[in-house]
C-alpha cells in the first residue's frame, strides 16, 4: 500500500492543521495577556450558550455555506474565485432591485425572484473576470480583486446615491416590503410552539444552503458537466485532448461559483430582521468562503461542517469582543491560521501522517 | 490650473507614488524568482504597524523600521516555507498572509495601546520629517510667490521624507541587481526555467528565498512609510489596498523595474486627483463619446471572433451603451432639450474616480494594451529531479 488510508486523508490531515492553527491561536491570545482557557469559554458560549447566540451562529454558517460551495466548485475546475466578496454584493444589489421594485405577493415567490436575481447579478459579476481567463489567459485570482474593489465602490454609490431613500442617513437601500420579509426560523419554530432561535435572524435560506450542497454534490459527481469540470481541474491538457472545451468549462464553472456567491445575499438582505441592503453587507463572508471550501476539502458535507465552525467562530468572536478588550478581528487571525494550514501548508501537515502510514503499512508486510 | 497646483499634484503623486513603488518592486524580486506574491498588502500592513509601534516605544524612528523590516522578513520567509519548502499553493499562502497582518495587527494594537486599534501618535524624532533641501522654501504662501523654477525646487524635489529618495534609488538600484549582477542574471533565470539554474549546479531553493526576503525587505519600508511618514502613526487597515494595487503596477510594467516607476507614478497621479477634485465634472457629451465608442470597439472586436466573444463583448457594450443613455435622459429635463442636455455637466462619481486604478488594471491585464507575459516558472513549486 503506497497510500494511506481514506480516513487519514479525510479527517486526520484536517483535524492535525486544525490543531496547529488552534495553537497558533492560544500563543496570540496569551501574547495579548488573554487567558486561552477562558476566551474558549467564552466563545464557546458566545456562539451556542442562547437561543439567540445559536441563531446567529446558524446565520452566519448559511452565508459561510454559499460562499464555501462558490469557492469549492471553482476550485474542481482549478480555479481560485477570490471574488466572492464582490459577487455577494452584487447578488445583494440584485436580490434588493428585484424586492423593492416588484410587488410581490408572497415571501415564497419574492424567495424564487430574489434568489434567482441574486444569482444572476452575482454570475454577471464574475463574466468579465472569466472570460478574460478563459480567452485573455489572464490571471482569475488578480482581476477578481479587482473586481472585489468595483464591486465596493459601485455599492457605495448606489446605496448613497442611486437607491438610498431621499432623507434617510444610512447609505442604505429602504426597508424591502414586508411580503418580501423571508420567515425566520424562530417563526417556524413558534408553529411548533417553540422558541428555539430567539430573536435572532436565521431564516429559512438556510434550507436554500443546504439545497445548494446538495445541488453541488450531484453536480460535481453525478453529472456529465461536473465530470468535465473535475477532468479540467485535475489536468487541463488531458481534458482539452478528450475533447472537453477550456473556454466553456472555465466559464460555467465560474458562473457556477459566482450565482452561489450571489445567492448569499437573499440571506443577509431579505432574511435578517430589517430587510434593507446596508452598507459592507458581505462582511466578509466571500473569504471565509476560502477557508471553509479549503477546510471542507471541496466537498458539500466538509463545506456544511467548516460553515458551522467558522459561523460559531464568527459568533463567538463577536460575543468575545463584546465581553474582554479583544478586538473582532481575532476572528480574521483564526481564519487566516485555518487557510494557511489546510490551504498552503497542507504538505507539511501531510507529508508526516503518510510517512508514519507507509512506515507502519511496511513494516505490517515484512511482519507477515 | 496654475503652475503651482501642478507642482502640488506632482508632489502628491510622488508621495502616494513612493509605498506602491516599494511595494511593486518586492513583488518584482518575488515574481521574478518564480514566486506569486498577493501578500504584499499583509507584509506592508504588518509593517506598518510594528514600525508604529516599536517607533513610538523606543522613540527612535530608525529602531522602527528596522522592526517592521524585520517582520516583514519573517512572514516573507512564512511564505517561503509554504511556496519553496512545502510546495503548497502560493496564491492561498499570500491570501492567509493578508489576513493574519490584517487581524493581527488589530489585536496586538489594541492588545499593547488600548486606543481601539491603533497606535499613539507619533512625534518628534519618532517620526520621519520632510528633508528640506538648502534654500528651499517651507511656508506655502512663499512658495505661491515664488518663481516656477523655485516652485518646483522647493515643492516638488524638496521637503519628502528620506524614505522617498531611499524609494526612488531603489528603482536604479533594482535594475542593476537584476541586469547586472550575476546574482541577478540567476534570479531571473530561476524565474524563467529553473531546471536550468539546477543544472547549473545553483540552489534554486536558496535563490528563491534570497529573493523573498528581499521581497520582504522593501515591503517593509514600504509598510514603515505609511505609519512613520505619510501618517504619525498605524491605524486599522491602513494600507488600503496599496499592496494589491501594487501588483496590478508590476504587471503594468511587464516585470521591468522602470517601467514599475512609471506604473506606480501613474497610479499614484491617480490618487493624487481623486484627493484633490473631489467633485469631477464632465460633459455629457463626452460620457457618450466614451462609452458608446468603446461599445462600438469592442462589438467589432467581437464580431471577428467566436459566439463566446459576441456574447460577453456584446452584453457589455449594451451594459455601457445602457448607462450612457441613461446619463443623458437623466440630465435632460423640462427645460432642457434633448440636444442641449448633451452639454450639461454632470458629476462623476468619486467612487468612479476611486475605482478607476481597478479599472485600468483590468483593460491591461485584458491584454489589449499589449501583453504583460508573466516569468514562465511563476506560481509553481520546484521539485528536483532525481
Amino acid at each position: 500500500m503506497d497510500k494511506m488510508p481514506k480516513w487519514a486523508d479525510v479527517v486526520l490531515v484536517p483535524v492535525v492543521s486544525l490543531l496547529l492553527a488552534a495553537i497558533i491561536s492560544v500563543i496570540v491570545f496569551v501574547a495579548v495577556g488573554q487567558n486561552p482557557w477562558e476566551a474558549l469559554k467564552l466563545m464557546a458560549y458566545g456562539a451556542v450558550g442562547t437561543s439567540d447566540f445559536l441563531g446567529y451562529t446558524l446565520f452566519y454558517a448559511t452565508n459561510f455555506i454559499f460562499t464555501g460551495l462558490a469557492v469549492a466548485v471553482a476550485f474542481h475546475a482549478s480555479l481560485f474565485n477570490i471574488g466572492g466578496e464582490g459577487q455577494v454584493l452584487l447578488g445583494g444589489l440584485g436580490a434588493a432591485i428585484v424586492c423593492l421594485f416588484v410587488p410581490w405577493p408572497h415571501w415564497t415567490l419574492a424567495l424564487i425572484g430574489g434568489g434567482l436575481a441574486a444569482a444572476v447579478f452575482g454570475a454577471l459579476w464574475v463574466v468579465i473576470p472569466a472570460y478574460l481567463q478563459a480567452r485573455r489567459g489572464s490571471h482569475i485570482v488578480i482581476t477578481t480583486i479587482m473586481f472585489n474593489f468595483m464591486a465596493s465602490g459601485l455599492l457605495v454609490y448606489m446605496l448613497s446615491d442611486a437607491l438610498r431613500p431621499e432623507g434617510q442617513m444610512q447609505t442604505a437601500t429602504a426597508i424591502f416590503p414586508d411580503r418580501t420579509h423571508l420567515p425566520s426560523l424562530n417563526d417556524v419554530a413558534g408553529l411548533f410552539g417553540s422558541d428555539l432561535f430567539g430573536r435572532s435572524p436565521v431564516n429559512v435560506s438556510i434550507f436554500i444552503a443546504l439545497a445548494a450542497c446538495v445541488g453541488v454534490w450531484l453536480l460535481i459527481w453525478h453529472t456529465r458537466l461536473g465530470y468535465q469540470i473535475r477532468a479540467f481541474g485535475q489536468s487541463e491538457s488531458a481534458a482539452k485532448y478528450a475533447g472537453i472545451s477550456a473556454v466553456n468549462i472555465t466559464m460555467i464553472a465560474l458562473l457556477i461559483s459566482g450565482g452561489l456567491a450571489g445567492m448569499m445575499a437573499v440571506n443577509n438582505t431579505m432574511g435578517i430582521n430589517t430587510p434593507q441592503l446596508v452598507d459592507n453587507a458581505a462582511g466578509g463572508a466571500g473569504f471565509i468562503g476560502i477557508a471553509v471550501a479549503l477546510m471542507g476539502r471541496n466537498h458539500p458535507v466538509g463545506i456544511i461542517i467548516a460553515a458551522l465552525l467558522f459561523g460559531a467562530l464568527y459568533q463567538g468572536g463577536a460575543e468575545l469582543s463584546a465581553a474582554t478588550s479583544i478586538p473582532v478581528q481575532i476572528v480574521v487571525v483564526i481564519q487566516a491560521l485555518v487557510i494557511m494550514f489546510t490551504g498552503a501548508l497542507d504538505q507539511m501537515v501531510r507529508s508526516p501522517i503518510e510517512k508514519m502510514f507507509m512506515r507502519r503499512s511496511r513494516a505490517a508486510a515484512a511482519g507477515e | 490650473m496654475d503652475f503651482f497646483t501642478i507642482v502640488q499634484l506632482g508632489d502628491a503623486s510622488i508621495r502616494m507614488a513612493i509605498p506602491l513603488l516599494l511595494a511593486c518592486l518586492a513583488g518584482l524580486f518575488s515574481e521574478r524568482a518564480g514566486i506569486f506574491d498577493i501578500g504584499l498588502e499583509g507584509k506592508m500592513l504588518a509593517a506598518a504597524f510594528l514600525s508604529a509601534a516599536v517607533s513610538f516605544s523606543t522613540g527612535s524612528v530608525w529602531v522602527g523600521l528596522f522592526a517592521g523590516i524585520g517582520i516583514s522578513i519573517v512572514l516573507s520567509i512564512i511564505h517561503g516555507l509554504a511556496s519553496i519548502t512545502f510546495r503548497g499553493n502560493q496564491l492561498i499562502s499570500g491570501v492567509a498572509i493578508n489576513f493574519f497582518a490584517a487581524g493581527l495587527t488589530v489585536v496586538i494594537a489594541q492588545g499593547w495601546f488600548k486606543q481601539g486599534g491603533r497606535t499613539p501618535s507619533l512625534s518628534g524624532a519618532a517620526r520621519f520629517d520632510g528633508l528640506d533641501f538648502p534654500g528651499a522654501l517651507t511656508r506655502v504662501r512663499d512658495k505661491m510667490q515664488a518663481s516656477p523654477g523655485m516652485q518646483f525646487y522647493s515643492e516638488f524635489v524638496s521637503g519628502h521624507s528620506i524614505l522617498v529618495y531611499i524609494g526612488l534609488l531603489t528603482v536604479p538600484l533594482t535594475w542593476w541587481v537584476l541586469y547586472r549582477t550575476r546574482f541577478g542574471l540567476r534570479l531571473r533565470a530561476v524565474g524563467e526555467a529553473p531546471e536550468a539554474v539546477d543544472t547549473a549546479g545553483i540552489s534554486v531553493v536558496r535563490l528563491r528565498y534570497a529573493a523573498v526576503i528581499i521581497c520582504g525587505i522593501l515591503c517593509g519600508i514600504a509598510g514603515a512609510y505609511l505609519s512613520t511618514a505619510v501618517q504619525a502613526g498605524f491605524t486599522k487597515d491602513m494600507t488600503a489596498n496599496r499592496g494589491f494595487i501594487a501588483l496590478a503596477a508590476l504587471i503594468f510594467a511587464k516585470w521591468r523595474p522602470w517601467y514599475a516607476l512609471g506604473a506606480c507614478l501613474l497610479f499614484g497621479l491617480f490618487f493624487a486627483i481623486d484627493n484633490r477634485f473631489q467633485n469631477i465634472q464632465l460633459q455629457v457629451i463626452w460620457i457618450m463619446v466614451l462609452l458608446v465608442g468603446a461599445s462600438i470597439a469592442m462589438t467589432v472586436y467581437a464580431l471577428r471572433r467566436e459566439k463566446i466573444d459576441v456574447l460577453v463583448l456584446g452584453g457589455l457594450s449594451a451594459v455601457l451603451t445602457a448607462v450612457a443613455i441613461m446619463t443623458w435622459v437623466g440630465s435632460t429635463g423640462e427645460d432642457i432639450g434633448a440636444i442641449a442636455a448633451l452639454f450639461e455637466t454632470v458629476k462623476v462619481p468619486s467612487q468612479l474616480i476611486q475605482s478607476l486604478p481597478y479599472l485600468f488594471v483590468v483593460i491591461v491585464l485584458a491584454g489589449f494594451v499589449g501583453k504583460a507575459i508573466p516569468p514562465r516558472a511563476g506560481g509553481e513549486p520546484y521539485i528536483k529531479e532525481r
